[in-house]
């Protein structure tokens, strides 16, 4: 494990010509922390450093697969099974789109910002298209595999996608346990807007 | 129409558009409006001229002016030199960008203190708009029409694409994203905001060339610089430094990217 590791670092070393030192160097001189943003948010942890490759580049499909099941294997699921919360409390989620940037109070509670990617509730038009249309959901049933999946891929997409573009909201700690239920309920509960087509 | 009443014009739609509130589709549609009723006039033409009077005013310690200040085409010349930016600085050995220069010429000929240079060099919304932001537009519309041709000679301008190139694809901070996350594939958007693809060619001239621009929604001119910082706050990255060797990569990157397409700066921006 360990070993692979240092393997995936090695690898991420050379970014086409740049080194990896000369990056970081590069970084560090060229940003200043401020408010609660520090410089340590400029380092990468490994599946960071795989994911970076230019023009979508492939990367070894060893490495590709460990760091997968790395990121299955610390997937937290929630206690007793209870994976949905309130779907209002999740709209709310879904829409706030702040937390994490050093304009934002670190006070307030995070947003998940799922409509920047994604399609949701069908009345809601300002919505982008980064993911797929998530747009009734909740016909897919509610059971503990569709359950487990998406709270799977909400806690750390890249345990399915390795190089996914969307955030790894419970692994990195941007959403708490709460939110990623409520947001859960929003997506699974029949009452939730995402799954009600009819105007 | 009179420079004034196009300020007051522009004013009332902001405030329209604010108390329409998360009305993001009337939004788009409004900008989209007032966009095309300035026609070819662009706010930016006063700072412009502002930043005409900034280049022959005496300032700092030496009390001089930037007159002589050497943008790559020698000194003084200031025609077409934004549109060979970032290029390689033999009196520095290094790449710098517009604001990377200015700011270098600022200390060299007028004696000013990094400090005092690096203060404020980008507006808050609403603020009056800065030095640097009236410099670089003036520059920007002495390039207007020319092809976008930055240099690519010198080995550290090869080294400053890399790593821009590098540095657009690195992912890190708590929601890993890069810059490729949002500018990486065409046809894209976040929330209503198309996002061009910066990877292309067709993208990055549509992006670079508009840049220093004038932004309806903050009612000021914004540079590429603040472009690079801003994006980056999005991020979740810190504060990127003006003149940075990061930044001035970046646009090395889209510069050359872009390489060929006219400028047609200072652009009118959502
Ligand atoms: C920065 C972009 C981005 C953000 C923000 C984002 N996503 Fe995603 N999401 C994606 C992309 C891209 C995919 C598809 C690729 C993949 O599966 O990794 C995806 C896939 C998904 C899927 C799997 C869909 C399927 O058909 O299996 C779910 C569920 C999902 N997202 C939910 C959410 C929720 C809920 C939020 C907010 C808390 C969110 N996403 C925020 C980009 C994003
Ligand atoms: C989380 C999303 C996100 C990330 C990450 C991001 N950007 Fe942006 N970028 C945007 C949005 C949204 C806009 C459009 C803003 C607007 O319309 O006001 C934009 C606009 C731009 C523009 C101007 C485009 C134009 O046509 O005028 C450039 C250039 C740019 N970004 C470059 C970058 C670079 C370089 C990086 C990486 C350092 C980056 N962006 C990272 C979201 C992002």
């Amino acid at each position: 494990m360990k070993i692979k590791i240092t393997f995936v670092l090695w690898l991420a070393g050379c970014i086409g010509f740049v080194q990896a030192e000369d990056m970081s160097s590069a970084l560090n001189a060229g940003f200043k922390s401020i408010n609660q943003v520090g410089l340590d948010r400029l380092e990468q942890d490994p599946l960071q450093a795989f994911c970076s490759k230019p023009r979508e580049e492939s990367g070894d499909a060893a490495v590709a697969a460990e760091l997968r099941e790395t990121a299955m294997a610390s997937v937290v699921l929630p206690g007793n099974g209870d994976y949905l919360g309130s779907w209002e409390r999740g709209q709310q989620v879904a829409n706030n789109g702040k937390g994490l940037q050093y304009s934002d109070n670190p006070e307030e509670a995070n947003g998940g910002n799922c409509y920047a990617c994604h399609q949701l509730d069908p009345a809601e038009v300002a919505y982008g298209n980064l993911g797929p249309s998530l747009t009734n959901y909740g016909a897919r049933g509610q059971s503990d595999v569709m359950l487990q999946y998406t709270w799977t891929k909400l806690w750390n997409t890249h345990a399915y996608n390795v190089c996914s573009h969307m955030p790894r909201f419970g692994a990195q700690g941007i959403l708490t346990e709460q939110q990623l239920k409520d947001v859960m309920a929003f997506l699974f509960d029949p009452d939730s807007p995402v799954n009600n087509l009819a105007e | 129409m009179s420079g004034s009443k196009i300020i007051s014009v522009a004013a009332c739609l902001v405030a329209a558009v604010m108390l329409t509130g998360p009305a993001y589709a009337e939004e788009a549609g409004i900008f989209d409006e007032y966009r095309a009723m300035f026609g070819d006039d662009n706010p930016a033409i006063f700072v412009i001229e502002e930043g005409e009077e900034f280049w022959f005013a005496s300032q700092g310690p030496k009390q001089a002016t930037l007159e002589s200040c050497d943008l790559g085409l020698g000194p003084g010349v200031v025609d077409g030199a934004y549109a060979r930016l970032p290029r390689y600085f033999k009196d520095v050995d290094r790449v710098m960008d517009v604001e990377a220069r200015l700011r270098f010429c600022m200390q060299e000929l007028q004696g000013r203190t990094p400090e005092e240079v690096d203060d404020h060099p980008y507006s808050l919304r609403g603020d009056l708009g800065t030095e640097m932001e009236a410099l670089v537009a003036w520059l920007a519309e002495k390039s207007r029409d020319l092809p976008i041709a930055p240099g690519q000679e010198h080995d550290k301008e090869r080294e400053a694409y890399a790593l821009g190139e590098a540095v657009f694809y690195y992912r890190a901070g708590p929601h890993d994203f890069s810059c490729a996350t949002c500018h990486g594939q065409e046809g894209m958007r976040i929330r209503l905001q198309a996002l061009p693809d910066l990877t292309t060619h067709e993208g990055a001239a549509v992006a670079y060339s508009g840049w220093p621009a004038y932004r309806i929604s903050e009612g000021v001119v914004r540079t590429m610089g603040w472009r690079m910082r801003d994006c980056f706050r999005q991020q979740r990255f810190p504060l990127l430094d003006m003149g940075s060797d990061v930044t001035v990569a970046l646009q090395t990157y889209l510069a050359v990217t872009a390489a060929g397409a006219p400028m047609a700066a200072p652009g009118l921006k959502r």
